[in-house]
């Protein structure tokens, strides 16, 4: 595991390199596609079963079709102490239209169709109670890449490598301005497909500006394993075209969250959110092809 | 790799029994013991917050250098002869202590006879046993240079004490408290607000104690460099339940050597309520390694723990992970949190802390659920009795022991922790009983 998982430079777009496509999951595929494009790949979160299951997976598709190259499906929780008052908002109304683990595997399910790839951003309980193992295998079977756990820290995780591993599914845990280099180093070698580098101190959310944080916790994040170690995209606080090229000129890639969900609540009806949502990832992948040129 | 915490740790001589549970001797120095506290009595938690399969660490990346911040600097703090003479005078010249322990002999009539004694941190500056822990984060905070307090708070106790250690050491404070708690406990919002605090009503999830938690959560991860958390009980991220432990190990360690003196022997039972479990991991510390001692949790039953409301995370939930630590959780399914009720609003919350878990999964604390009538009705007959009126969560307790006492008989000798005043319940009170406006009582 010493070499980046997103390719490393010179790996053909979709290619055969010498680890054979089947022991590469769509997460370090795409990332892959992205770095041979010269450009940082672009990753949106919406809460599963937001504004409701069906619904989510029609404005997840106009994502994918407005650009993004990987979504991060939420699993909503009622208590997402990570989240500021946009997310948190969506995932109540997620929570109130009824959403089970089953509908975000179904949204799973539906985002891997798009030809996206696919993970699960959660909180642990809920993958507690549906079993680690059997959550692994369920979300791989339903077409799944990975999971993002913002409150599983390593040092808890021992049953979480297992489930992981196991189902080969890439597993993603956090990084901050606050890590230390020891717990960067500890963190980027739990981590496979990414590590989430969260660009401030501070909940989701978008800002006027990005935090002049990232770009140091991204050089923090990569030297920690000397060698190379699992690609860095960032999340917390992206929400524009300008943005998203700052942060995909030093990433592997680019987060954005609260904006898209921001854009359904503002809608007056689902038709318009959907159109908004278009546009807004289209804004975005013009932003990661932006950064490097 | 983390190192182990070392077997044995520096303590003040004299402060209290040994490792093995004897009874000081009869001619040692008659002072209190030190009412700094110190865990050598629990191997537990292991160096990454761990008791058992419970607690340990389940919050973001960006806290984990605040959490290690707090649990370094606690662990200097309580080996610093500075820290616990500061600490020690504040407890003993602010808060008042050691607090009493009151022998109620007329309560005692409806307990089976059994001898019942009650440590009184009702008589606390403040009005509960909050204080203690209070006045020793606050201590901290300083320590650590920090200048900003937040804290959650439900029934408002411990954002008043919170409030209270901010205006007398001159620490901004900010206290978060559910929408709803804020109306229901309008009195204490003003109380804080006096005392110089800016109260933040939470108005996203349901709106009580566990929102107002996830609140300060959110606070303090983007204000971490500035600002320490207050946290009010046992629970949540390591080492918030070690911490808070030590911080309340002074009311057991008092108990214990004042039930020696009074009765010349160990309590045959100790009981505390127990919401997050602060009270009564305070009182129990100290008990836990006299195998002679029985301890019992008394959890808000509510409407019953057959029915879907009521607050008791033990005796009706199921372990999962909340708030940053592995432990009883009432939850659903799926793993969502459920709502919790308790007519003590201390009480009403939807997990306990996870040196709790780990007690009652050793056997070693037997927790049991009282119902929101049954505490009502201790919460009136110690007022009648005894003259004092206690909190209701304290009820709860009370209402425990009367059980334990029909068990142990006229020989029996139950030490509970009568953790708060009643004050703020005379409200809660009036309109369950029927007191107001001379309707006359309800006869139960």
């Amino acid at each position: 595991m010493n070499e980046r998982t997103n390719g490393g430079t010179g790996a053909a777009p979709g290619g055969a390199d010498e680890q054979g496509a089947t022991s590469r999951t769509a997460l370090q595929a795409a990332l892959a596609r992205a770095e041979a494009d010269g450009r940082a790949a672009l990753i949106g979160y919406l809460p599963a079963g937001f504004p409701d299951p069906e619904s989510s997976i029609k404005v997840i598709e106009a994502m994918v079709e407005g650009g993004c190259d990987v979504i991060e499906v939420g699993l909503p929780y009622s208590d997402p102490t990570m989240d500021g008052p946009t997310i948190q908002r969506a995932a109540d109304t997620a929570l109130s239209a009824g959403t089970t683990p089953a509908d975000v595997l179904r949204v799973v399910q539906a985002t891997a169709a798009t030809g996206a790839a696919a993970l699960v951003m959660t909180y642990w309980n809920p993958v507690e109670r549906y079993g680690p193992a059997r959550f692994c295998a369920d979300l791989a079977a339903a077409g799944g890449s990975g999971v993002i756990t913002p409150d599983l820290i390593p040092e808890e995780a021992e049953e979480w490598f297992a489930a992981t591993d196991a189902a080969g599914l890439d597993r993603i845990f956090l990084v901050a301005p606050s890590s230390s280099d020891e717990r960067l180093r500890l963190t980027a070698r739990a981590s496979r497909g990414f590590v989430y580098a969260a660009s401030l101190m501070g909940v989701t959310g978008t800002r006027a500006q990005v935090a002049g944080t990232a770009e140091k916790l991204v050089a923090r994040t990569r030297s920690a394993i000397p060698g190379g170690g699992p690609a860095v995209c960032v999340g917390l606080g992206i929400s524009n075209r300008s943005q998203a090229a700052e942060v995909a000129a030093y990433a592997d890639g680019v987060i954005a969250g609260a904006g898209f969900c921001q854009r359904v609540l503002d809608a007056p009806d689902l038709e318009t959110g959907i159109s908004a949502v278009r546009s807004f990832a289209e804004e975005l992948a013009l932003g990661v092809r932006d950064g490097r040129s | 790799m983390p190192t182990p915490r070392p077997a044995a740790r520096a303590r003040s001589p004299g402060a209290g029994p040994d490792r093995k549970g004897r009874a000081p001797r009869a001619d040692m120095e008659k002072q209190m013991p030190s009412a700094t506290p110190d865990s050598v009595r629990s191997d537990l938690p292991d160096a990454r917050g761990h008791y058992g399969r419970f607690g340990g660490r389940f919050s973001p990346e960006a806290l984990i250098a605040a959490l290690d911040q707090v649990a370094q600097e606690w662990d200097k703090a309580k080996a610093d002869p500075a820290f616990r003479a500061e600490l020690d005078a504040l407890l003993r010249d602010y808060t008042g202590r050691p607090s009493l322990l009151t022998e109620a002999a007329r309560f005692a009539e409806h307990c089976g006879g059994a001898r019942v004694l009650l440590k009184r941190e009702d008589l606390n500056h403040t009005g509960s046993h909050k204080i203690n822990n209070v006045l020793g984060q606050a201590l901290l905070t300083k320590r650590m240079g920090k200048t900003r307090v937040i804290a959650e708070t439900g029934a408002g106790q411990h954002g008043v004490a919170t409030a209270t250690a901010c205006a007398l050491m001159g620490l901004d404070c900010v206290i978060y408290m559910g929408e709803e708690d804020t109306r229901r406990q309008a009195l204490n919002v003003a109380r804080m607000r006096l005392l110089g605090a800016e109260v933040v009503p939470v108005s996203v999830g349901s709106r009580t104690l566990k929102d107002a938690i996830n609140e300060a959560f959110r606070d303090w991860v983007a204000n971490v460099e500035t600002t320490h958390y207050l946290f009010g009980t046992v629970a949540g991220p390591h080492p918030f339940p070690a911490l808070v432990r030590d911080l309340h190990y002074v009311i057991g360690e008092e108990a214990r050597a004042q039930v020696l003196d009074l009765t010349g022997r160990l309590p045959d039972a100790v009981a505390a309520c127990v919401g997050g479990g602060s009270n009564a991991m305070g009182i129990f510390a100290a008990f836990v390694g006299d195998p002679g001692v029985a301890l019992y949790g008394f959890e808000a039953g509510g409407e019953g723990v057959q029915t879907a409301r009521h607050a008791a995370a033990i005796t009706g939930g199921a372990p999962g992970v909340f708030h940053g630590a592995r432990t009883y959780v009432l939850q659903d399914e799926h793993g969502q949190t459920l709502p919790s009720h308790s007519i003590s609003a201390g009480l009403d919350y939807p997990a306990v802390g996870p040196e709790h878990a780990w007690l009652a999964d050793t056997g070693r604390v037997s927790y049991r659920a009282v119902t929101d009538a049954e505490a009502m009705e201790a919460f009136r007959l110690l007022s009648r009795t005894e003259g004092i009126i206690p909190a209701i969560e304290s009820a709860h307790a009370l209402a425990g022991v009367r059980r334990i006492g029909e068990q142990l008989g006229p020989d029996g000798v139950i030490v509970v922790n009568l953790s708060g005043r009643g004050d703020k319940d005379v409200d809660t009170a009036a309109t369950y009983f029927g007191l107001v406006d001379g309707e006359g009582e309800e006869q139960a």
